[in-house]
């Protein structure tokens, strides 16, 4: 059986949004949108301002760095369930990197912008927005130090 | 003659086999998989995970995970990494050479205790060939278990091992793949990231879960974390450890963590048990 779903139904069971009071769920899906991407669409791109931020719920985006002479270098792919974008949240609100839809993708879109100015007017939310994504933030910091060990790199025959 | 040297030799796995180089594949730019048939007796028993002592004639011995079938017959399979001058006078053999053998050796991964649970494998690198044969143990009796994912990272996808078999695990339905790279050019529109970032996505019940983990230390420290942190108990949660493993039987000592061995005590622990002793930096 297809069970549909509206997008406060997404919402509130996604783990970044899980458990915070019924007011502000209400408040941030009326925040959000639905949006489609083609293959090789940007979602954004280096430098853009940062006033949206995605959650993935079908396909792929490849989270990218534009290199001189390479092109698009890749240093993430996020998939369904993802997070993309924190930097809506953090000065000066722009995009660090560009992100491209590897295949075609289904997303939540945030307005960031508006978000960002309730938090300042209810701190309570800031706070608690800021926290959880601090955990995503710390979870891309912590896979990002294990890339950098290049662990596959040296030692183990077998 | 040749069944009392097969009888001899399972009694005395330390006791050196000749064994002839019936097939080489070419896995990644340093890595082959050897298919080898030992001369004028059977193929001992193996289980997964256990290893064998593999000698380059003139050049020395290594500690080589067995990554073949435990369930059928036919040839020893190793897969090698050539990092130093053995495994790399190994990797160099050619159909039709001789090398030394001695096996198995230590401890196996446990498919009996996951009998009825979800099974989690997570693999980093050359660390998918000692799980391969615990894939194959699992999916030769598929029903006994519940989901069954597999996690696999590497360095960049032309490090991938055994690509053929990816492409056809990954089309199986009673089998989750995922696979990941840390490095990427643009073209590659597969997951990009570390392995650890897999285990949360991976569908398992985290109370009814044995996961087994396989590669560099450090991958299976962070491999680990990540499960814990998911709900897998540490009792539950499987390594493969590797140290300079010389004799295999855990008589020379080189292998000695602590009051363990690995050639012999492992190499697959139970991180509960094992844990305490990777934390002491010392060892």
């Amino acid at each position: 059986m297809v069970v549909k779903k509206d997008i406060a139904d997404l919402i509130e069971q996604h783990p970044i949004f899980l458990g915070l009071e019924r007011r502000y769920l209400e408040f941030i899906a009326a925040c959000a949108t639905n949006v489609r991407f083609d293959e090789g669409d940007y979602l954004f791109r280096e430098g853009d301002p940062a006033d949206t931020f995605y959650v993935v719920r079908h396909g792929s985006v490849v989270v990218e760095i534009f290199v001189p002479e390479r092109g698009g270098v890749p240093v993430q792919v996020v998939g369904e369930g993802d997070v993309l974008s924190w930097s809506w949240l953090i000065p000066p609100y722009q995009a660090q990197f560009d992100a491209r839809c590897a295949t075609l993708t289904r997303a939540i879109a945030f307005d960031g912008k508006c978000l960002r100015g309730k938090c300042e007017q209810d701190h309570d939310l800031g706070y608690e927005l800021l926290k959880r994504f601090a955990r995503i933030m710390i979870q891309r910091v912590r896979a990002t130090r294990i890339q950098l060990l290049d662990v596959y790199g040296h030692g183990r025959a077998r | 003659m040749a069944e009392l040297a097969e009888r001899s030799d399972r009694a005395f796995p330390a006791f050196l086999r000749p064994h002839t180089v019936t097939g080489v594949e070419r896995e990644t730019a340093d890595t082959v998989t050897l298919e080898l048939v030992p001369v004028g007796s059977g193929r001992p028993a193996f289980a997964a995970g256990q290893f064998n002592m593999l000698y380059a004639f003139g050049v020395g011995e290594a500690a080589i995970s067995i990554s073949g079938d435990p369930t059928r017959a036919g040839p020893l399979v190793h897969t090698v990494r050539a990092v130093g001058s053995v495994s790399s006078a190994l990797c160099s053999l050619r159909r039709g050479d001789v090398v030394g053998v001695r096996g198995p050796f230590g401890t196996p991964w446990p498919v009996e205790e996951a009998a009825g649970c979800d099974v989690v494998l997570v693999a980093g690198g050359i660390g998918l060939a000692p799980l391969r044969p615990t894939l194959y143990e699992l999916l030769a009796r598929r029903s006994r278990f519940g989901r069954v994912s597999v996690l696999y990272g590497t360095r960049t996808p032309a490090d991938l091992l055994y690509r053929g078999e990816l492409r056809q695990w990954r089309g199986r339905f009673d089998l989750d793949v995922e696979v990941t790279v840390d490095h990427a050019a643009a073209e590659h529109f597969d997951n990009v990231g570390v392995v650890t970032r897999l285990i949360p996505r991976a569908a398992f019940d985290p109370d009814e879960t044995v996961a087994m983990v396989c590669g560099p230390e450090v991958m299976m420290r962070f491999s680990v974390r990540e499960l814990l942190v998911c709900g897998v108990p540490a009792e539950r949660i499987f390594v493969s450890l590797e140290r300079s493993m010389r004799c295999g039987v855990g008589l020379c000592g080189h292998c000695q963590l602590g009051p363990r061995f690995v050639c012999k005590d492992g190499p697959v622990f139970r991180w509960s048990e094992i844990a305490p002793l990777l934390e002491i930096r010392e060892l």
